[in-house]
């Protein structure tokens, strides 16, 4: 399974489509991501396992959500203020 | 781009654009022929000297003019869903491009592999260098490759812009905290210009959009360029 995922990550073009934002507004589909990895990233580290697949989320953010909104919402992270629940 | 005393659309450079063209063609034509049948008959009723009195009813032309319309609509309304159906399609984008509004220039970033990102201002006037456009021209353009079908994301800093490229057909409005999602394919190598198209202050009109698309290894050549200058 995780062949196949390192797989995915590998042959990365850009963000697929994704059926759950199907629609011109694709502001969850940024903002969904960067959660799923932050999520990703906890769950995993908390079970000693190796955060690798969690790479492809931070792909896909990277590629749909502009620099600005990441690098606030990093600072929030740090700071502690962040909005999400993770 | 646009010519002076231009009247129809300009050249498509998109596979969209060229169905939306032809569809406007064949609208106008219908709306042409009613006109002309329109204008026809009231000359020909103004310059008469007959006249009846006593006309009271006709089932057969009441059935004519009842269903010629219902079928002219029809008509009309066949290749609008067809496009419309077209350009809602599921596309699988090679390249993703974000384009952020600010007052007043656009800035691209293309972060599929790198944060890579630019500023796109407007060439001043008095800046402009012979063979260039005036009030469309910009000193980075936004490039991306021919024949790949390109998404783009339009959001912006501050207030509402709206981000317009005639030729390819485009034209997303650039809200600010929303990314709204466009999808395109430029058939030929070329520079195509759009302008802001929602008010956003004093110099809403002075913040070109201005597309260049080139074949796909050049492309990737002035990524890598790109790259190393930032």
């Amino acid at each position: 399974m995780s062949d196949r995922i390192n797989e995915k990550i590998q042959n990365y073009r850009t963000a697929p489509f994704d059926a759950r934002f199907p629609n011109t507004n694709q502001t969850r589909n940024c903002y969904q991501n960067y959660l799923d990895f932050h999520r990703c990233n906890k769950a995993l580290s908390a079970k000693q396992q190796d955060p690798a697949p969690c790479e492809w989320y931070r792909r896909v953010y990277t590629s749909l959500c502009p620099m600005g909104w990441v690098q606030r919402w990093d600072e929030q992270l740090e700071e502690g203020s962040f909005a999400g629940r993770i | 781009m646009a010519h002076p005393s231009q009247l129809g659309f300009q050249d498509a450079a998109s596979p969209v654009m060229e169905e939306l063209l032809h569809f406007h063609d064949h609208t106008l034509m219908i709306v042409f022929l009613i006109s002309t049948l329109v204008l026809y008959i009231i000359m020909a009723m103004v310059t008469t000297k007959l006249t009846n009195k006593f006309i009271l009813d006709s089932q057969e032309i009441e059935i004519i003019w009842t269903l010629l319309p219902a079928l002219i609509l029809i008509l009309i309304a066949l290749p609008s869903l067809r496009i419309l159906y077209l350009m809602d399609e599921v596309n699988d984008p090679h390249l993703t491009v974000k384009a952020l509004g600010h007052q007043w220039y656009w800035s691209y970033e293309y972060t599929d592999y790198n944060n890579f990102g630019f500023d796109s201002y407007m060439v001043p006037t008095q800046d402009l260098t012979p063979g260039q456009f005036r009030l469309l021209d910009v000193d980075h353009r936004m490039v991306i490759p021919t024949e790949s079908p390109v998404r783009v994301l339009i959001t912006a800093d501050d207030v509402l812009h709206s981000w317009a490229v005639p030729s390819l057909g485009i034209k997303m409005d650039a809200v600010p905290g929303r990314l709204n999602q466009t999808a395109f394919i430029v058939s030929r190598p070329g520079i195509y210009y759009g302008q802001c198209s929602e008010i956003c202050g004093a110099n809403h009109s002075f913040m070109p959009v201005v597309v260049e698309a080139i074949p796909l290894k050049h492309f990737e050549n002035w990524s890598t360029l790109m790259l190393e200058n930032s």
